[in-house]
């Protein structure tokens, strides 16, 4: 064992690994790319939609529904899944089936947590600010999004760091990404690359989740924060 | 139109199935024991966490710190940690696949039990219930539905899950979508996809109504069924 992670810790020490096409820095660099261009398309079409919903108080039984739907659906399946769809779209094999593969599994839960959020702000204080003769607009964007805030950007974090995992399995699929050094290390039965890829993979996805963590806690105020216990996440 | 037509006759076999049907209830099989065996040593071990949780308070923070690190390790990393440890077996894909119902399991499980009315504790005290007693014959039957919610929670999880072990020479249903994705071009490969991921889901769909159903039969007294 002290052996085996002496030829991770040699493995991680060779600048060869580090450079190149098929380096970390790159592989570092696609992972990170796929995850920021999917959680971006993902909060633009899941978001805007979820706060609306939520202000007009419509589709709750629907939210239920993909909460307890999208928990059963495999993100390997989904990746796999988008492979020939990808190709029949002319899109080819990598990038596309992965990133459609990312939208599909993060726009969901994100959708119902920023729902949940919005949904869930005390209706005492609407009704309030609607005594103290704000307009529907006004109680949206001055009293509903930033009560809601801790929650949206929550539900933000939650989808990225599900991203970060679910971009490894982009590697089955012709993507770069870290998690080409699991499959690659699996297919070569290489356990020092197979160890030293899963190391890279879980480092990334613990990394984003402190850093957007960090990010939530400087912009959400102090008197708001315990608002996202219950929020939705999801293994992949 | 006709483009379309042969594009969706390309991709879905029926004969396919038909000539499987054997093979496709053999994985299922598979990928229930997978999920029990990982939900069942999941709860063990999460219900003496929870007990360690709830006698000793600040054990909890640390607990749900640890389970919550876990649980943010992307599957296929953790089982590309446990494959130099434990090679291509049932026990890294059980490794995993437990480490990743612990979070759910202790939160409700802790949670389930603060929720009890602190005047329905004090009446079993006046009534005699010794620590023990109290624990097993009133709180934790009273957490029920919350600690039930966990479980739907764990196991649909888990059974998504199980298809990724199929990297690791396991996963059930998940054998299918691989094998699939070898044949991503032609539409056995397809069929085997979208076998795998139907069936898996609608095994989800299936364990989730029956454990409502054994909800519903170990809580009489419950009108009202917890939120998942």
């Amino acid at each position: 064992m002290i052996q085996f992670l002496g030829e991770v810790a040699a493995w991680f020490g060779d600048s060869a690994n580090w450079l190149g096409t098929s380096g970390i820095l790159n592989r570092l660099r696609e992972h990170v790319q796929i995850t920021v261009a999917a959680t971006a398309v993902s909060t633009v079409l899941a978001i805007p939609p979820a706060v609306w919903l939520a202000h007009r108080r419509i589709g709750g039984t629907f939210v239920v529904a993909i909460v307890n739907i999208g928990r059963a659906i495999p993100s390997f399946a989904i990746v796999v899944l988008f492979l020939p769809i990808s190709i029949r779209l002319g899109l080819g094999i990598g990038f596309w089936p992965t990133f459609l593969a990312l939208l599909f599994l993060a726009v969901p839960p994100m959708f119902t947590n920023a729902y949940t959020g919005v949904a869930g702000v005390d209706p005492d204080l609407v009704e309030a600010s609607l005594g103290m003769g704000m307009t529907d607009r006004e109680v949206l964007l001055k009293v509903e999004i930033p009560m809601a805030s801790p929650v949206i950007l929550a539900a933000v974090r939650v989808a990225a760091v599900q991203v970060v995992a679910t971009a490894t399995l982009g590697a089955l699929v012709g993507w770069g990404g870290l998690g080409r050094f699991i499959v690659d290390g699996f297919a070569v039965r290489d356990n020092v690359v197979v160890f030293a890829g899963a190391l890279l993979v879980a480092g990334l996805a613990i990394v984003t989740e402190i850093i957007l963590g960090a990010v939530e806690r400087r912009v959400v105020p102090a008197t708001l924060r315990s608002r996202t216990e219950g929020i939705e996440s999801v293994v992949a | 139109m006709i483009v379309f037509a042969q594009a969706a006759g390309g991709f879905f076999s029926w004969e396919w199935v038909v000539n499987h049907l054997d093979d496709i209830w053999d994985r299922t099989v598979e990928h229930l024991m997978l999920t029990a065996i990982a939900v069942g040593v999941g709860m063990v071990i999460s219900l003496a966490l929870s007990v360690v949780a709830l006698r000793y308070r600040w054990t909890y923070a640390p607990i749900t710190w640890f389970t919550g690190i876990l649980y943010t390790i992307p599957s296929l990393a953790l089982f590309a940690f446990l494959v130099p440890i434990t090679g291509l077996s049932v026990l890294t894909a059980e490794i995993g696949l437990v480490s990743y119902t612990l979070l759910i399991l202790i939160r409700n499980m802790v949670a389930g039990i603060d929720g009890v009315p602190p005047a329905t504790v004090e009446s079993a005290r006046g009534m005699g219930y010794t620590n023990r007693g109290l624990f097993f014959a009133v709180e934790l039957p009273l957490a029920l539905p919350v600690i039930i919610a966990g479980i739907r929670i764990a196991s649909v999880t888990t059974i998504g899950l199980v298809t990724i072990t199929a990297l690791i020479g396991q996963g059930g249903l998940g054998f299918f979508i691989l094998r699939g994705l070898n044949l991503f071009y032609s539409p056995v490969g397809t069929t085997q996809i979208i076998v795998g991921t139907v069936v898996s889901v609608g095994l989800a769909v299936v364990v989730d109504l029956a454990l409502v159903g054994v909800e519903r039969l170990a809580t009489p007294w419950s009108t009202r069924r917890a939120a998942a």
